[in-house]
């Protein structure tokens, strides 16, 4: 499917290995919440808003129960640093690096987020 | 009549099965004793051992069963036959034979007696009269209770002491007009002297009983059928009265040991030595409140007679190691009668040689305190009228020199004393708990070597608190002392984010009607954590705190509004039950599982119509599963639009009012348990809490409904509703306490409201009602002061809270479709609104649908970021 334009000024977009992707308008972000984005690989992504404004994006899929939930999780700072827990089995992970902070050894992916006045050409997904 | 076989086995008989007689039998298998003798217990009362001290709480809801002492396990497994209702009628020492009622006979090898007292009756004429009555077993209050229900309205006591007090108490509870009629010049002569007689007198008199001292009971005035209708006082003076209680002291019950030749005491009590072995015949032993001690004294409390029960049973295991003897015991006691405090210990009325008194007293408030101090400054002992809080602390600081100057102990709490007395103070060898002789050594030793680290745990490793009760609170301060000084921080905070318990963010948000976390992270917050994001935990915990108060700190009660709704746990923020695939469980509500077909047809719609897997739960309602979260909405516009509201089977919040068919339709149905449930569910959903709620109204006591497993469950009864609070299924399931009887609908609700609203407001985070009650400072009585009594008055405004919420109550289902922003929030892809999230997905299995748990475990640990394992799957 095609994914429509978008129209309000700032957008989040993310970085990926071919260049930025447009994935929402920025007021879609509701602080302290996320959102789940898919992504032209099919792929998914989790984008958060904390309240100073700052973006943060990681994939969504939880790696310890498989099923896609991380834009759903709860977030909140521990000691000094962002994450998100999620809202199955509540390990948490860091958002900046998408390291989980329960099990050394578990990650996530991690994105490059910023929010842009700039459109970027509309992407095909499956 | 039968003969007893003797086996080669030694046999212990134990006369009498009451507090100190079921001790000792603990004490014997503490020892292995039962292990080794064949134990025989010949029980005079119908029923086994109960807790005599708490026996008046049975007119505050206790039932018989509650007051069993006696864990018939207990019995089983260590197999002693227990007789009840059969007393022993002889002992013949010579053949080693006791005789019983039924005319059973015992040889023993050991015999103790353990009979205890009979309430003193004075010789006034028609003292036996219909209408007289004593104050000492079951029996007696279930008569006292009869008579007073059906013949009685006006009631005197006669004797002003403590048991006199507590049996007035009852009167009054039952409604009565109430005299209390004391021989001496004061109330309660032998605890408190004249200064705590007179704290006392006001507070009771105050509470509307008719007190009248320095007077005796002359004669029992009876009328033409022979009942009581009055009685004549030695001050010339006459009280109309349709009954009488006697409690006018107790007498060693020594009869039994009198006719076989044992020695007693002039004024009674079956003489015994330091172990307890009566004088004469070291194969009797005689405990409790029938036994002179060795320090030439009969004792009418419960730990010297736990000591004395210990003793024996040491002295019969003839464990050299443990030589243990009774040579005195503290008469030290704490009551709540009547609702006041009242405490003395140790030397309380100054008799030894030139000590001297520290004296606090205001009359206006009912409050009289007294210390007994030694010449080189040791507390000897004291009283305290009105307020008892010092008590344990100063109980065990009984024999040393207070490290604090005396006269601050005394001043009221918030007065500029300035001094604190914590149990930090105390040496090791202070009694904390005295019905069970522990020492504050032995607390430290259960939080240090036997690793507790909360007062339960300790209780059960020490039996410390499990007695009267009276230590608890020092027993709380000790436990966190301790804590704290072996390093294992006790930070009561709720999380890292907040210093403070759920109870105080829940007074500070009331307080300053704070309605925005952030506000309250940034004001209140740890130092660190002001001006972050929160964490998981505090979060949906003060998420509830401001949806419980919302009507009162005027803040929106739904929850998916503005900054509330980056609170919720992802259950709350999409009003359904997450799955482990990622899809949505959907619960509509039920009320009390009544449902008509339609409803039920259209339920069955729904399900098949979206494809989902539906089952019965064990909350008496439907769960539909395996909603992706886009069709939330259109689902529930279904529901709402057949007149379903939301279950909350996602919130911490009131979850289902479970019901038997009741009166209806059972035959053995007496109230309708039905519409009672349904009334319930209906009023308190919604209702955000510290945990969830669950309830159940059962038509009679059967009990179908289960509802002593519930939070609040009701049980009805001819007359009315019985309430149980505190019951758990769960993990750790517990059974409900009664709170409250006989209660007409608007007393049940009533008292239900009040309830509810003081576990909301005192509760920890996702502290069920079970765990609340047992943590809380003085339990169930406390919560029955609070809730019935109204002891801190907060009973109107705990209504009016609970009134508010029902007023504003509405369907968060019906409002979030109604809203086109949030129904905005239920999609799987922001960028791809109409897209499902393909992992969820599902196959088939019996006739429904399950999770696709393969497609679900593909590459669980991803090893690095880039190949996001997702992949595979989604392309499908
Ligand atoms: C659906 C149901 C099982 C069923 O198929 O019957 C169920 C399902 C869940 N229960 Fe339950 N419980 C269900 C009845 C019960 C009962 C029986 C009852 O209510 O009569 C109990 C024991 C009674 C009790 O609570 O005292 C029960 C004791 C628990 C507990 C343990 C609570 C405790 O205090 O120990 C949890 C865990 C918790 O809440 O922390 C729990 C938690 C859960 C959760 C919410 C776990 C979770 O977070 O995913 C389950 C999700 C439900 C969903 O997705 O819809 N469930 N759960 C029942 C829903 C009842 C309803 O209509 O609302
Ligand atoms: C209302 C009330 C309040 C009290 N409050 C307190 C308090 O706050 N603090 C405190 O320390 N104490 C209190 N007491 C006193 C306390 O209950 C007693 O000290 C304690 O029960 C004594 O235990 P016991 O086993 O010696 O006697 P009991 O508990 O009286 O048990 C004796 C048992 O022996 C049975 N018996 C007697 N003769 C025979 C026989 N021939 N054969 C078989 N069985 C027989 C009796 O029926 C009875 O069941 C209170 C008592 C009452 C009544
Ligand atoms: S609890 Fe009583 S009224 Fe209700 S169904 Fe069972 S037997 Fe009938
Ligand atoms: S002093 Fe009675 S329980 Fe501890």
């Amino acid at each position: 499917m095609t994914l429509a334009l978008e129209t309000t000024d700032l957008k989040v977009q993310l970085r990926l290995a071919d260049g930025w992707f447009t994935a929402c308008d920025l007021s879609a972000l509701v602080p302290g919440r996320g959102v789940a984005a898919l992504l032209p690989d099919g792929r998914q992504v989790a984008l958060f808003r904390d309240r100073t404004g700052r973006l943060y994006a990681v994939g969504n899929r939880d790696p310890f129960t498989g099923a896609a939930v991380l834009s759903r999780g709860l977030t909140g700072t521990h000691q000094g640093r962002p994450f998100v827990a999620s809202p199955l089995l509540k390990q948490r992970f860091d958002l900046i690096s998408g390291q989980c902070l329960d099990d050394e050894a578990v990650r996530v992916a991690a994105y490059e987020v910023r929010a842009s006045p700039h459109q970027s050409a509309p992407v095909r997904t499956t | 009549m039968s003969t007893d076989t003797r086996t080669d086995t030694p046999t212990i008989v134990l006369v009498g099965h009451g507090m100190v007689g079921q001790r000792f039998l603990e004490a014997l298998a503490e020892r292995g004793l039962t292990a080794t003798h064949r134990v025989v217990v010949l029980c005079e009362e119908p029923r086994p051992a109960y807790d005599r001290v708490a026996l008046t709480s049975y007119f505050s809801g206790r039932t018989p069963e509650d007051l069993s002492m006696t864990d018939m396990r207990f019995i089983e497994d260590h197999g002693i036959e227990l007789y009840t209702g059969d007393p022993a009628e002889s002992i013949d020492r010579a053949a080693k034979q006791v005789t019983a009622r039924s005319g059973r006979v015992f040889g023993y090898d050991t015999l103790v007696l353990a009979t205890g007292s009979y309430p003193f009756v004075p010789p006034v004429p028609n003292k036996d009269a219909e209408g007289c009555f004593v104050y000492r077993t079951i029996e007696d209050l279930l008569a006292i209770e009869e008579y007073a229900k059906t013949r009685a309205r006006t009631g005197a006591v006669v004797g002003g002491g403590l048991l006199g007090l507590e049996a007035a108490g009852a009167l009054k509870g039952l409604g009565m007009d109430t005299h209390i009629v004391e021989f001496a010049p004061r109330l309660m002569p032998v605890q408190v002297d004249e200064g705590g007689g007179a704290a006392l007198l006001r507070t009771i008199e105050g509470m509307g009983l008719s007190v009248h001292t320095g007077t005796g009971t002359q004669e029992i005035v009876t009328g033409a059928e022979g009942a009581v209708t009055g009685m004549k006082l030695s001050d010339g003076s006459e009280l109309a009265v349709d009954m009488v209680v006697f409690s006018a002291g107790v007498r060693p019950r020594d009869q039994l040991a009198r006719d076989c030749g044992l020695a007693v005491g002039e004024r009674g009590g079956i003489s015994v030595d330091e172990r307890c072995r009566t004088v004469g015949d070291p194969h009797v032993f005689a405990i409790g409140e029938c036994a002179l001690a060795a320090d030439g004294r009969v004792y009418g409390l419960v730990a010297p007679g736990y000591e004395q029960a210990e003793t024996a049973a040491a002295a019969i295991a003839a464990d050299e190691g443990e030589q243990l003897t009774f040579t005195g015991a503290d008469l030290s006691t704490k009551l709540k009668l009547l609702g006041v405090d009242v405490a003395s210990f140790g030397d309380a009325h100054g008799t030894a040689e030139d000590c001297l008194d520290v004296v606090y007293s205001d009359s206006r408030a009912g409050l009289y305190k007294k210390l007994v101090i030694g010449r080189d400054g040791t507390l000897l002992g004291g009283i305290l009228v009105g307020d008892a809080e010092t008590y344990g602390t100063l109980r065990a600081l009984t024999g040393s020199v207070p490290p604090i100057a005396p006269e601050s102990l005394v001043l009221p709490a918030g007065a500029d004393s300035g001094a604190q007395l914590g149990p930090s103070a105390l040496p090791d060898e202070a009694i904390i708990c005295s019905c069970h002789n522990v020492s504050k050594g032995a607390i430290r030793g259960a939080v240090g070597e036997h690793r507790c680290t909360t007062v339960p745990e300790v209780k059960k490793c020490t039996k410390a608190g499990t007695g009267c009760g009276s230590c608890v609170k020092v027993l709380g301060q000790l436990v966190d002392a301790e804590l704290e000084a072996s390093g294992i921080e006790v930070d009561k905070g709720l999380c890292g984010c907040f210093a403070q318990t759920r109870e105080e963010l829940y007074e500070i948000v009331l307080a300053l009607r704070i309605t925005s976390y952030q506000d309250l992270l940034d004001r209140h917050g740890r130092e660190d954590a002001r001006g972050g994001d929160g964490c998981e935990t505090c979060k949906p915990a003060v998420g509830s705190i401001i949806a419980s108060l919302a009507p009162a700190i005027g803040a929106s009660g739904y929850v998916l509004d503005g900054e509330q709704a980056a609170l919720q746990d992802t259950n709350d923020h999409f009003l359904a039950n997450l799955q482990k695939n990622g899809s949505y469980s959907v619960v509509p509500r039920i009320p009390g599982g009544e449902i008509a077909p339609e409803k039920l047809i259209v339920i069955g719609e729904i399900a098949r119509d979206f494809g989902l897997y539906t089952k019965i739960t064990g909350g008496q309602r439907i769960d539909m599963f395996g909603a992706r979260v886009e069709q939330l909405p259109l689902i529930w516009a279904r529901l709402v639009d057949a007149g379903f509201e939301s279950g909350h089977a996602y919130g911490k919040a009131l979850r289902t009012v479970k019901s038997c068919v009741g009166s209806t339709w059972c035959r053995y149905g007496v109230q309708d348990s039905v519409r009672m449930a349904i009334d319930l569910e209906l009023r308190y959903r919604g209702l955000r809490s510290p945990h969830k709620l669950k309830s159940a109204v059962s038509g009679c006591a059967r009990e179908c409904a289960e509802a002593q497993s519930k939070d609040f469950g009701v049980i009805a009864t001819s007359n009315g509703w019985n309430l149980y609070v505190g019951g758990n299924g769960g993990a750790t399931p517990r059974h409900a306490d009664l709170l409250a009887q006989d209660l007409s609908d608007a007393e049940l609700v009533r008292l239900i409201d009040r309830f509810l609203m003081f576990y909301i407001r005192t509760a920890d985070r996702l502290e069920r009602t079970s765990t609340w009650l047992e943590r809380i400072p003085g339990g169930l009585d406390h919560v029955r002061d609070v809730v019935v009594h109204d002891s801190l008055g907060i009973c109107d405004e705990l209504e009016q809270m609970m009134r508010a919420h029902v007023a504003h109550y509405r369907d968060e289902w019906a409002e979030t479709i109604d809203d086109p922003e949030k129904l905005a929030r239920f999609v799987s892809f922001v960028n791809a609104p109409d897209t499902p999230d393909p992992v969820v997905a599902f196959v088939p299995e019996r006739d429904q649908i399950k999770p696709d748990l393969p497609l679900l475990s593909i590459g669980i640990r991803p090893s690095d970021t880039a190949a996001d394992v997702l992949e595979g799957s989604a392309q499908r």
